[in-house]
């Protein structure tokens, strides 16, 4: 690892600098955020901006949490989050075992299908996505945001997991047939344990993209399915906008991503560079 | 059963996929031929026939949509690029503490695009906002950056690169650290100096990276809204309003969903023949089946 490289211009302390740089612009306006939440209003509406020293209230988090419906609404984001999760896994996992092991009819036409319609536009499914919710009645449904979500995840979750099973050595599972395990039991008892990390970086991306998704949840949900990035852009009236309160609640939606980020940002950032790096 | 034994692994994702992806856009074609308003029963609609399409080429908020929508990709793509490959030329060097740092600029991407527009929109504040307070430091007058065409347009560039640029660090970085070390090392011993040894070496190396990180930048472009919807809503006029808020707007706001529906035709064939050049670049999932 330790190879000569050309003197690059940059010293090791103007890298450092540089980095530390970086890494505050990247952080300053979510640190904002997080502290705004705790301000009292008197703070938030001057004019000066105040990075770290106020009196700390709880204020805006007693309006949203006991004032609001966000429990609802949490409750709602979680279990589309969860839900959408476990299918997107399961289904994605079978799918792209198949195409990373076997050979058939219709499989190349599958892989580009399924890296085709990764793209489809939330945008465009909003309209057939509200004639549906029209035609059978669904509006106020987890269910619909659960399917859509879990069918937008499914391209990725696919291409991510089958350069995971690629990468599991073939003779484990012939070994295992050999021993007349069927396909089903080679699938549950020996490749899901090894691809215990695959699914584990398919399930941040998917949860991350329906906890955070908004214009589907917006369109689709009504009020007691409403989930958390709905529930915040609710928060922007024509009356005013409360700002702490809007911050408090961001710090709130944004805990979980973060807690990913935290304790698995090497697998986001292999998952994240695959697509590019290795293709 | 051996054989079918595959597409019984596929069904289910297939099902879905197609259900929930392929079926809508196929929707969508249909309806863009009728003209259904929100609160009219679909089979109601009259048949318009190719109207819609027609009348799209010569709709001026169609096409200045289209217009916002390339030259935010425009600045945003080539401001990001340039950024992130300088700072990841530059800053490549395996160091203690490189993860710490990583994990950092992934947040801005983890963040919901929500929570990234009620930030900025709070930074870009005219009244309370912190920008205007900091530019005070430097003479300039307090401006109503969400309420005026051009500066607005500006806000949406600049919260975009401070969520985007990481990305692509992060990314041109795996791609230089996974470059071959005898290459290099070749060009090395052949007396290339570090600018040589950037243009000639290092970045046509990493040309199908940058490639890559450049289309699924600009399909991101057509398909991402929230943060225009939450910051300006489009606005002020169509300064903001890129093709996928149009869209949204058309549909639900002046609620015409025929004539929305055949925006998104157009809008999924932008981002079809993006998606085609990048699965002409590669697609992994091409490799033979080892069994």
């Amino acid at each position: 690892m330790a190879q000569k490289r050309i003197n690059s211009p940059v010293s090791i302390y103007s890298h450092y600098a540089a980095l530390v740089l970086l890494a505050l612009i990247t952080l300053a306006p979510i640190w904002i955020m997080i502290a705004t939440g705790f301000k009292p209003d008197v703070v938030v509406q001057s004019r000066d901006p105040v990075w770290f020293f106020f009196v700390p209230t709880l204020d805006n988090y007693e309006f949203i949490l006991t004032r609001g419906r966000f429990d609802t609404y949490l409750w709602n984001s979680i279990i589309v989050g969860t839900i959408s999760t476990v299918l997107t896994l399961l289904f994605g996992g079978l799918c792209a075992y198949a195409l990373a092991r076997t050979d058939f009819r219709g499989r190349m036409f599958t892989a580009n299908a399924t890296l085709l319609v990764r793209m489809v536009p939330p945008a465009v499914l909003a309209v057939p996505a509200f004639a549906m919710v029209i035609q059978f009645s669904l509006d106020n449904d987890l269910a619909v945001l659960i399917f859509f979500y879990t069918a937008l995840n499914l391209p990725f979750a696919v291409w991510l997991l089958f350069g995971f099973y690629k990468q599991i050595p073939v003779e484990l599972e012939e070994a295992a047939i050999v021993d007349g395990a069927s396909p089903l039991q080679v699938f549950f008892r020996v490749l899901l344990p090894l691809m215990k990390s695959g699914y584990a970086v398919a399930g941040i991306f998917t949860f991350r993209i329906a906890w955070n998704e908004f214009i589907l949840a917006l369109l689709l949900t009504g009020r007691s399915t409403r989930t958390l990035p709905v529930g915040a852009a609710g928060f922007i009236t024509d009356t005013g906008v409360e700002w702490g309160r809007i911050m408090a609640m961001g710090t709130l939606i944004v805990i979980p991503p973060l807690l990913f980020t935290f304790f698995a940002a090497r697998q986001i950032i292999a998952g994240m560079t695959a697509g590019a790096v290795k293709g | 059963m051996q054989k079918l034994g595959p597409y019984f692994f596929i069904l289910p994702a297939v099902a879905v996929m197609f259900a929930g992806l392929v079926y809508p856009v196929l929707q969508a074609f249909y309806l863009s031929f009728f003209d259904w308003k929100i609160g009219t029963d679909i089979d109601d609609a009259p048949f318009v026939g190719f109207a819609h399409f027609i009348r799209m080429m010569s709709d001026e908020a169609v096409l200045e949509s289209l217009w916002v929508t390339l030259r935010f990709g425009f600045w945003t793509i080539t401001i990001e690029m340039f950024l992130g490959v300088s700072l990841a030329l530059l800053l490549e060097k395996p160091i203690r503490g490189a993860s710490v740092f990583r994990t950092i600029f992934i947040l801005p991407l983890m963040v919901s695009p929500v929570v990234v527009g009620l930030i900025w929109r709070y930074l870009f504040d005219a009244r309370i906002g912190w920008i205007n307070y900091y530019l005070g430091y430097l003479g300039i007058e307090p401006q109503v950056w969400l309420g005026d065409a051009q500066l607005a347009f500006f806000a949406m560039v600049f919260t975009d690169i401070w969520q985007w640029t990481p990305f692509i660090f992060i990314i041109v970085i795996a791609g230089l650290q996974a470059l071959p070390s005898e290459v290099l090392e070749a060009s090395k011993i052949d007396g290339a100096n570090w600018w040589q040894h950037i243009f000639f070496v290092k970045l046509p190396m990493i040309k199908s990276i940058l490639i890559i990180a450049l289309l699924l930048r600009l399909i991101d472009v057509f398909r991402a809204l929230e943060v225009m919807f939450i910051m300006t809503g489009g606005g002020p006029g169509r300064a903001t309003e890129v093709l996928s808020l149009h869209i949204y707007n058309r549909a639900f706001t002046t609620q015409q969903l025929g004539y929305a529906s055949a925006i998104s035709v157009l809008l999924i064939l932008i981002v079809f023949l993006l998606s085609l050049a990048i699965l002409k670049l590669g697609n992994p999932m091409k490799d033979k089946a080892d069994i």
